[in-house]
């Protein structure tokens, strides 16, 4: 074999390994898929959607946790996307290339790499013991929050660097002040690019567990939480109590509050997917 | 109106500036209460000891304990998912058709949209009975389960990124070695790689950072018991699953245990905090090479 078929055949080779490794990826994500609806889709049903939680497996349900996770998601969408947004139009439109706007970014981009568990010591800190709110799920949406801000900020300036220059010349020169040209212009022709964030940002923080835990949030809630001062329980929290308990009925019930969990992310991402083809569409 | 204005300036500086403070109240949390558990533990005995035993009669603080077991698991899940995710991106990149790649690509991130507590359940009831039917002596917690998925959950972060860096890479480089006569393959690791490397050792870094501060998967998978060794097949306990421990239990307030997860979380800080700044910085120095 001369030196010319030995480079063709490691070519070819590192091809086949690309091929391989890209399928394993999709196929590893296809077991577990296929492992956790075998386990769990026998407990697919109304009475387990609007069950309260039981020490008895074949009893348990979901209730609270799916409430739980509603009312976080609510009030986190309330805090986090007004203070999201508003920074990252701070950022894009306002800030001035100045030592401190450089420093912004920089906080931004390392706060973007702390991990989730040290939100939840912030808001034990902070929210739990300094501000006295507790275990509740104002601390939970809080804490939440903060952790899900950069991803809306970064959103938020990409998605308005992608506005054409043209069309805010165009506004101010038709007299519009900054803010007009921002509430007219730059938001609707962004708004696309932001949503998808937002959709992403709230996927992620559907499925975050390790913070909330840190926060106290319960794994056993057998009541509807009837203010935001209450305890609460969130899918995710239900789904590792479960799952970290012995009897194989738990297992399964964890199989199944899985499934529901994976609906809701997949379909979020879908959504948020969706939104970011159109609207690419749309800007050129 | 121009007061008008002027508010609605303020407002959304007020927004950005709530990053400062968040910054400011991880720090100053994590200060706060540790000072106090370093008045009760000495650093000494914290950075030596070998045992870490916070929650029993008799008490130990060697947080080394607890960095083994965080750096093992992260450095099983780094072990699978480098070779893997790079390759990815060279095949992404230099190999598959473009409609290919633009299928793909959304099918390997959904792998990391999966909540982390969701990975936590595969490891434990459907990759470590797998791993036990070739390794018996395997124990029902341990890091190398917790590990590989780990490293699975971090396979479409460092394609990713990596596959953004050769993106950015000038298509004369790519052209210029093809027009020598180079292979793809030639290509790809004597020009592309090269020349994409910055980007790439970011990609692998902010992936060791990821991998050190997850939590439910070693949580769930690894165990709970704090110890000083490179064995993959016993239970560890990482830096993030004991603050999930001692959270899941009622230390009360003011007491030893409830301090130490305050130094254990100051310890993980200051490991992700250091590896975030330093991808910024390389990022920062290299990024406009080609520009």
């Amino acid at each position: 074999m001369n030196n010319f078929q030995k480079n063709k055949l490691i070519d070819h080779s590192f091809k086949i390994l690309g091929m391989l490794f890209t399928f394993l990826g999709i196929l590893i994500l296809a077991i577990l898929i296929y492992n956790i609806v075998k386990v769990g889709y026998t407990r697919i049903n109304w009475t387990f959607l609007t069950s309260l939680p039981s020490r008895k497996p074949e009893n348990a349900g979901i209730y609270t946790a799916i409430i739980g996770t509603l009312d976080l998601m609510l009030l986190t969408v309330l805090f986090a996307i007004p203070v999201g947004v508003g920074a990252g139009i701070y950022l894009e439109e306002y800030a001035k290339k100045s030592k401190l706007s450089s420093l912004l970014e920089i906080n931004i981009s390392n706060l973007a790499g702390v991990p989730s568990i040290i939100y939840g010591l912030l808001g034990l800190g902070v929210f739990v013991r300094f501000f006295n709110f507790g275990g509740s799920i104002l601390s939970g949406s809080l804490t939440l929050s903060l952790l899900i801000l950069p991803i809306i900020i970064v959103a938020t300036r990409e998605a308005i660097k992608a506005v054409p220059h043209s069309l805010k010349e165009a506004s101010f020169a038709l007299g519009a002040s900054k803010w007009q040209t921002i509430k007219n212009v730059v938001l609707p022709s962004s708004f696309g690019g932001i949503l998808t964030g937002i959709i992403l940002s709230l996927s992620r923080a559907i499925g975050e567990t390790a913070p909330l835990i840190v926060v106290g949030a319960m794994a056993y809630v057998p009541f509807v939480p009837q203010s935001i001062f209450d305890t609460f329980s969130v899918l995710p929290m239900q789904i590792f109590n479960w799952t970290t308990r012995p009897q194989q009925g738990f297992a399964i019930a964890a199989a199944g509050a899985i499934i529901v969990l994976l609906l809701i992310t997949f379909v979020m991402n879908g959504i948020a997917v969706y939104f970011r083809n159109r609207w690419q569409k749309k800007l050129q | 109106m121009k007061y008008k204005e002027k508010l609605i300036e303020n407002f959304f500086k007020f927004c950005a500036s709530i990053t400062i403070f968040t910054t400011i109240g991880i720090i100053a949390v994590l200060l706060f209460e540790s000072i106090s558990f370093f008045r009760d533990v000495s650093i000494f005995e914290f950075l030596t000891d070998t045992q870490w035993t916070p929650l029993f009669s008799e008490k130990h603080f060697g947080i080394l304990a607890l960095v083994s077991g965080t750096f093992l698991t992260a450095a099983i899940a780094i072990a699978v998912a480098l070779p893997i995710g790079l390759t990815i991106a060279i095949y992404l990149n230099m190999y598959a058709p473009k409609s290919f790649r633009k299928t793909l690509k959304p099918f390997l991130e959904i792998l990391a949209a999966i909540p982390t507590v969701v990975y936590g359940f595969f490891a434990l009831t459907i990759v470590t009975p797998f791993l036990q039917t070739i390794y018996p002596d395997l124990e029902t917690f341990n890091s190398l389960s917790a590990g590989i998925v780990m490293g699975i959950m971090i396979i479409p972060f460092i394609s990713s990124l990596s596959e953004d860096a050769l993106y950015a890479v000038p298509k004369s480089l790519k052209l210029a070695a093809f027009g020598m006569g180079s292979t793809r393959f030639q290509t790809a690791f004597k020009v592309m790689v090269p020349a994409a490397s910055s980007g790439i050792i970011v990609s692998v870094i902010l992936a060791i950072s990821r991998a050190i501060g997850e939590t439910m998967i070693v949580a769930i998978a690894a165990g709970q018991q704090p110890q000083l060794t490179l064995n993959p097949t016993v239970p560890v306990q990482t830096i993030t699953s004991f603050i999930v421990q001692v959270s899941s239990g009622d230390a009360p307030q003011g007491s030893v245990e409830y301090k130490t997860i305050f130094a254990a979380g100051l310890t993980l800080f200051l490991f992700t905090f250091t590896l975030n700044s330093v991808s910024f910085w390389i990022k920062k120095k290299y990024q406009e090479k080609y520009e």
